[in-house]
This record gives structure tokens, C-alpha cells and sequence, in this order.
């Protein structure tokens, strides 16, 4: 098998006497889609913020194409942070600046692109999420799956090696949430690697690769969507797929 | 008919000239104090401890201590370090480092209320510290503090009277010497009230127009 793109070791992170996170790991392989699953509080968004190091793990090891991630050392940490993509729950699109703008700005400000060739990748990027129409408008004047989508191609334009989506859809009315996931969807399609924390266990055990349960900042147990949600070992996991799916509806 | 001969011939070429002293004091402290006060906000807020603890100083300093007594400090009080600067130098220096000193207070409010999900999606892109505060967190922040800024000019074009007390003669000190040769304080008082009136009208039409180009489509129904 071939060498991880991205590996996990040992994560853990407290806040104060709480620990959020106990020692997490996790090997991401090419083209792998793992989907976090869990209740609130079980330590996935701080997982996924741990990942590319917004949030600073008190321990543990990454590695990125067998490369070690010293996050002390910033250049090292700025470069790392431009090849893993996050997609927010909030989007947090740069409010100042226009569609067209929020793509193009990490090309220029960051990668020291010319902005007319920054522009034009940025165009391809929102065409690609099917916003071209729309690349004047501002963050206040688009709607909450277009802002998503704009914060998707924004993250595309940086060539990231692996993208990390915290709930991208939870903050979505529920008409929304189908163009979000298409373009996830699409994404998937072309080989993108992903790890991403979700609800919509529909839409996750249609696409993942693997599912991880999590809960009270552990990994519980990980497996295919198949074994997940329909032959879970742990009675934790069971109960909540069980819950989860009434919920959102059929996993198929 | 002889009060309307004193205006034209004495008053109104005095006022003239101490308009334009005032002119100049007030564009270049106005400018300078601006970008002292958005230095010393963004090093507050990003700076390190020790960094924030000197720009913290700064602010307890300027702000805490009468004007008057700065200008003084300055004009008077440098000569006994061998440091001489001519009245004109003195009071912008003195109210480009007051005015400073009030600017960051509204710069470091407006970079605080900025959303900490600006500053992750920044970071996540791979910006670093310097970058991410000025393309991303400054542009907007400028906007939100720019209110209070302005409030701070039209301050400055009040306070910078006050250059008078060390010899620099503006507006009001023109208007102080006509009027203790004459007597006519009230008359000459008015007249000066009135140009400042004219002045701080300006600059808020100014300040309006500035706030109205930098507001971003979609915030608009924040206005009623």
C-alpha cells in the first residue's frame, strides 16, 4: 500500500483540567474520504483545528507525505497550513472583500501570485462551484450555500493535499444543503482527500471511506458505513447512529 | 460703517491668516495621529506583552495628561535637553501624539470586535501574523473604527486652538490679539466660533462621504 498522505498520531489537547482530546490518531491515505461522527462536545471540531494546527495540540505527532509538521517553526507551519484546505461551519468568508476576492487573495497574499493570473484561477474556482454568476456579489449578499461554496473554492484555489470540513452544512437550511453537498460530492469524485465531521449520515455513508465514531474526545470505533451503521460493536455507537438516523433520515 | 472698515482692513486679513496656521496644523497632526493611533492599536492587541505594555503606557501617558501641559512639555520643557523645536513643530507633535493616543483606543475596539473566524480562515489559507492583520483583519476593522475616529478629527480641529499657549498663532490666536487691542471679544470670539463651526462641518461632511464609499454592499440596512 502506498505511503499516507496524511498521518495522525496521538493527538490529545486539554483546556485546563479538561481534556477535549485524548490521544487521536488517524492515517489518511489518497483519495480517502473519513467522516467524524460523534455528539457535540465529542472533540471533532477540535480534531479537525488540531489537524492544521489552529488549535495547538499539547501532544502529539503529524505528518504530511511523510513529512513531520513543526509547528513551532513558522515557515514550516504557513507552508503546511497552504496544502490542508478547512472549510468552516460558519464559512468566516472575509466579509470585506467580494467573491472574486476571497479566492484570489490566499493566491496573492500567500502564495505571491500576479493577481490577473490569481483572478483567473479564482474565476475557474468559482465556475467550478457553480458561482460564476456571482463573483461580484459580496459575503452579506449570498446565500448560505453559496457563501460555503465560495469558502470551498477559496480553499481549492490554495492546491491543498487534503481538505478539512467542520459541519460544513450545519449551519444551512435544509434547501441548501443539497448544492453544498453536490460540490463535496463532486470533489470526492476527482480523487480530493477529505476528513470531515458531519451529521448528514446519509450523505456520509454514501461517499466515506471509512467512518470514525467519536465521543468525549476519543475515537470509539472506525470502520466502513456499512459495518458502522448497521453492525457497530461498541453499544455507544450503536445507539447513536441509531438516534442520528432518525433524525436525518435512512443512511441509503 | 466703522465697525464694518475695522473687519475688513484688521479682522478680516488676521483671521485669514490664522486660519490657514490652523490649516496646517490640523491636516498633518490629523493624518500623523491616524496612523499613530492605528500602530499603537494594532500593537495593543498583537503585540507582544511587552510590546503592549509600552503601547499601553503610551496611551496612560497622552490621554491622562492635559494638553496644554504636553504642548509645554514639549516647547518648553525640551530646551533643557538641548532639544529646540519652533512652536509650529511643537504642537503637531503635540497633537499628533495625543490624538494618537484616543485614535488606538477606537482601532484596538474595532480590531477586537472583529469575528475570530476571520482570523482562523486567514490562517488556515497560511497567512501569517503580519499579513492576516493588515489585508485581512485592518480593512475591516478601519471601517468600523472610523466613526470614532472622526470624532477624534473634529476633536483635534477644536483642540488645536491650543497652539496659541505656545506662541504658535493660529485662528484663536489671532482672534486673542485683535481682540484685546480692540475690546470687541464677543464680536471676534463669534467670528472664530464660526469659522471652527465651518471647519468641523467640512471635515464631518468629509468623514461621511469617506464612511459611505468604504461601506461594504450587504451592511447597508444597518442604516434605517
Amino acid at each position: 500500500m502506498a505511503s499516507p498522505i496524511l498521518r495522525i498520531e496521538n493527538v490529545s489537547k486539554r483546556y485546563g483540567k479538561k481534556d477535549v482530546l485524548k490521544g487521536a490518531s488517524l492515517t489518511v491515505h489518497k483519495g480517502d474520504l473519513k467522516i467524524l461522527i460523534g455528539p457535540s462536545g465529542a472533540g471533532k471540531s477540535t480534531l479537525l483545528q488540531c489537524i492544521n494546527f489552529l488549535v495547538k495540540p499539547d501532544e502529539g505527532r503529524i505528518w504530511l507525505e511523510d513529512q513531520e509538521v513543526h509547528y513551532a517553526h513558522k515557515r514550516n507551519l504557513y507552508a503546511y497550513r497552504q496544502k490542508v484546505g478547512m472549510i468552516f461551519q460558519d464559512f468566516n468568508l472575509f466579509d470585506h472583500l467580494n467573491a472574486l476576492e476571497n479566492v484570489r487573495i490566499g493566491m496573492v497574499k500567500v502564495k505571491g501570485m500576479a493577481k490577473a493570473e490569481a483572478g483567473e484561477r479564482a474565476v475557474m474556482e468559482l465556475e467550478r462551484v457553480g458561482l460564476k454568476d456571482h463573483m461580484q456579489k459580496y459575503p452579506a449578499q449570498l446565500s448560505g450555500g453559496q457563501k460555503q461554496r465560495v469558502s470551498i473554492a477559496r480553499a481549492l484555489a490554495m492546491d491543498p493535499k487534503v481538505m478539512l470540513l467542520d459541519e460544513p452544512t450545519s449551519a444551512l437550511d435544509p434547501e441548501l444543503i443539497g448544492e453544498v453537498h453536490a460540490v463535496i460530492r463532486d470533489l470526492g469524485n476527482n480523487g480530493m482527500t477529505m476528513i470531515m465531521a458531519t451529521h448528514q449520515i446519509g450523505f456520509a455513508s454514501s461517499l466515506a471511506s471509512e467512518i470514525i465514531f467519536m465521543e468525549d474526545g476519543q475515537i470509539l470505533e472506525r470502520g466502513t458505513p456499512e459495518k458502522i451503521f448497521f453492525q457497530a460493536e461498541n453499544a455507544r455507537t450503536k445507539e447513536f447512529c441509531s438516534k442520528i438516523t432518525e433524525l436525518y433520515g435512512e443512511t441509503r | 460703517m466703522e465697525e464694518w472698515l475695522y473687519i475688513q482692513t484688521e479682522v478680516y486679513p488676521a483671521l485669514l491668516k490664522g486660519f490657514w496656521v490652523s490649516l496646517q496644523l490640523i491636516v498633518p497632526s490629523a493624518f500623523c495621529g491616524l496612523v499613530i493611533g492605528i500602530m499603537v492599536g494594532v500593537l495593543r492587541v498583537y503585540g507582544s506583552r511587552a510590546v503592549m505594555a509600552v503601547a499601553d503606557t503610551y496611551v496612560a501617558l497622552f490621554r491622562g495628561i492635559p494638553l496644554v501641559v504636553q504642548l509645554f512639555i514639549w516647547y518648553f520643557g525640551l530646551p533643557y535637553i538641548k532639544i529646540y523645536l519652533s512652536p509650529f513643530v511643537a504642537a503637531v507633535l503635540g497633537f499628533s501624539l495625543c490624538s494618537g493616543a484616543y485614535h488606538s483606543e477606537y482601532v484596538r475596539g474595532a480590531l477586537l470586535s472583529i469575528k475570530r473566524g476571520q482570523m482562523l480562515a486567514a490562517q488556515s489559507l497560511g497567512f501569517n501574523k503580519v499579513r492576516m492583520i493588515f489585508s485581512i483583519i485592518l480593512p475591516q476593522a478601519i471601517r468600523r473604527a472610523l466613526p470614532g475616529c472622526g470624532n477624534e478629527i473634529i476633536y483635534l480641529i477644536k483642540y488645536s486652538s491650543l497652539a496659541y499657549m505656545i506662541t504658535c498663532i493660529e485662528l484663536t490666536g489671532q482672534g486673542k490679539i485683535l481682540a484685546s487691542n480692540s475690546f470687541k471679544y464677543t464680536e471676534i470670539f463669534l467670528i472664530i466660533g464660526a469659522c471652527y463651526l465651518v471647519m468641523t462641518s467640512v471635515a464631518s461632511v468629509i468623514l461621511g462621504h469617506l464612511e459611505d464609499r468604504l461601506l461594504l454592499p450587504g451592511f447597508e440596512h444597518h442604516r434605517i
